[in-house]
């Protein structure tokens, strides 16, 4: 496919993982903020083709990850309940809440469906009038300028039946909750390439100058990631903290301008609680004043519910580039993607779904064992 | 979840928040919202997220990946840095 498998050369890969051995003095630890480039960083094996000296940590880059539990608990009583057709991403049904999944709800008659689009929900909605639907709006601002056509668009047709159920985060407040906390080991960002794709990246220039951090705007593709590294690499070894862009065929610094205004029309900045982090102030979108008809949690009467976090899971320290996957006691045994303790291991782009998958597994048994001896 | 995927416009309908288009990705055509991207044409490639165009793809830009390998080729040709 055109613009995807050049990016995945191998040579290539081998020289970009050789020029960045060659400008590397000392350690340096680097975190990317995308789950789809932790992902791609484990599938590959990019990790293993740079020097000891890089370290890449792997940050609260999943939506899915960080929904907080309260609204899983939300999602699952909405979903329960006769009259509602509950739409969401496929991602978040097997992300357990407190008791039970999306996935349960809908083994138990609830009507749950996969939809690819909100505007698929949007659709659902107008075919089954006698019906409430409900689309689980989650994701970063990549996502915000679908979910936010679709409530535009429920309003703009007068669809009653339609609702949202809003859990969206933004990456600079979460970027700048890591930078301040006393345990912070990450010298430089990979921000994530979609998301700027729609915001553009000047939001980033001063976090990059307050905390003195590189931060590479980066794609998702092998090559995309090795040149993030090797750019953010050659900032630090230079003593330079800019915002500088890799992922040139995609990002322009302003963004998808008519996206953010559609997107401004329809959300508003608030506080968002992130599963395994806690409440970060103006760290994501709900729906303003104008559109709080289309708010779920109001019209089903669940705004109120609150729940606390499982004290096993260490999914808030993984997210915050403290703690590897594989540092977790409950890793592969306690804790699997069949029965995840975590959102960290849930989603297919969660830090510890990724290790588990791509054999890291294997490491840390090794690790235990030599450890042990 | 931001996955999203570079796909060729086929066509164009609509217009203002309806505007929509068929976009094949590799031979698969899928109908994708292009609202957010009022520039693009028939031709051009699009990054595709959850159904919406947010992108046109760069083509000069896409090139300059290789363009930076080939530059760090060549400098590590001249010898190691001093």
């Amino acid at each position: 496919m055109k613009y995807v498998d050049e990016y995945r050369d191998r040579e290539a890969a081998r020289n970009f993982a050789r020029a960045i051995a060659r400008i590397t003095t000392r350690p340096w630890a680097i975190m990317e903020v995308c789950g789809g480039q932790t992902h791609s960083i484990v599938k590959f094996g990019i990790d293993e083709l740079l020097p000891k000296e890089i370290t890449l940590l792997h940050g609260p880059g999943c939506p899915v990850c960080v929904t907080p539990l309260e609204l899983i608990d939300k999602a699952t009583q909405i979903a329960a309940r006769p009259e509602v057709i509950f739409c969401s991403f496929g991602d978040m049904l097997r992300v357990p809440g407190s008791s039970i999944d999306l996935f349960s709800v809908k083994a138990k008659s609830g009507d749950v469906r996969i939809v690819y689009s909100p505007t698929d929900a949007l659709k659902i909605a107008q075919e089954n009038p006698g019906k409430q639907v409900v689309f689980f709006a989650v994701g970063f601002e990549t996502t915000a300028p679908a979910n936010a056509m679709a409530v535009y668009q429920a309003k703009a047709q007068g669809l009653r039946n339609f609702s949202v159920l809003v859990s969206h985060v933004l990456v600079p407040p979460a970027i700048e909750a890591i930078l301040s906390a006393p345990d912070n080991r990450t010298q430089g960002f990979l921000a994530a390439g979609h998301v700027c794709t729609v915001m553009g990246y000047e939001e980033y220039i001063p976090l990059a100058q307050k905390y003195h951090v590189p931060i590479v705007v980066t794609g998702f593709e092998p090559l995309d990631i090795l040149q993030g590294i090797y750019m953010c690499v050659r900032q630090l070894e230079e003593g330079r903290a800019e915002v500088e862009n890799q992922y040139l065929r995609a990002v322009r610094r302003k963004g998808n301008v008519p996206a953010q205004e559609l997107v401004t029309k329809v959300f508003c900045v608030v506080p968002r609680k992130w599963r395994g982090v806690g409440e970060i102030p103006q760290s994501g979108l709900g729906l303003r004043h104008e559109y709080a008809e289309f708010d779920a949690e109001q019209r089903f009467g669940v705004a109120a519910y609150t729940a606390e976090e499982d004290s096993e899971c260490i999914s808030g320290e993984v997210l915050r580039g403290v703690k590897k996957p594989h540092e977790c006691s409950a890793f592969g045994n306690r804790c699997t993607p069949e029965h995840p303790l975590g959102a960290t291991m849930v989603s297919n782009e969660g830090a510890c779904a990724a290790y588990y998958r791509y054999r890291r597994f294997e490491q840390r048994v090794a690790a235990a064992t030599k450890s042990e001896s | 979840m931001c996955l999203a995927v570079p796909g060729k416009i086929l066509s164009i309908t609509g217009e203002d928040v309806l505007r929509s288009g068929s976009v094949s990705f590799g031979g698969i055509n899928k109908q994708v919202n292009l609202a957010y991207v009022p520039e693009a044409k028939v031709g051009d490639y699009v990054i595709v997220h959850v159904g919406f165009a947010i992108s046109i793809v760069d083509e000069a830009e896409a090139k300059q990946t290789f363009e930076y390998l080939k530059q760090m080729g060549d400098l590590e040709e001249l010898g190691p840095a001093s």
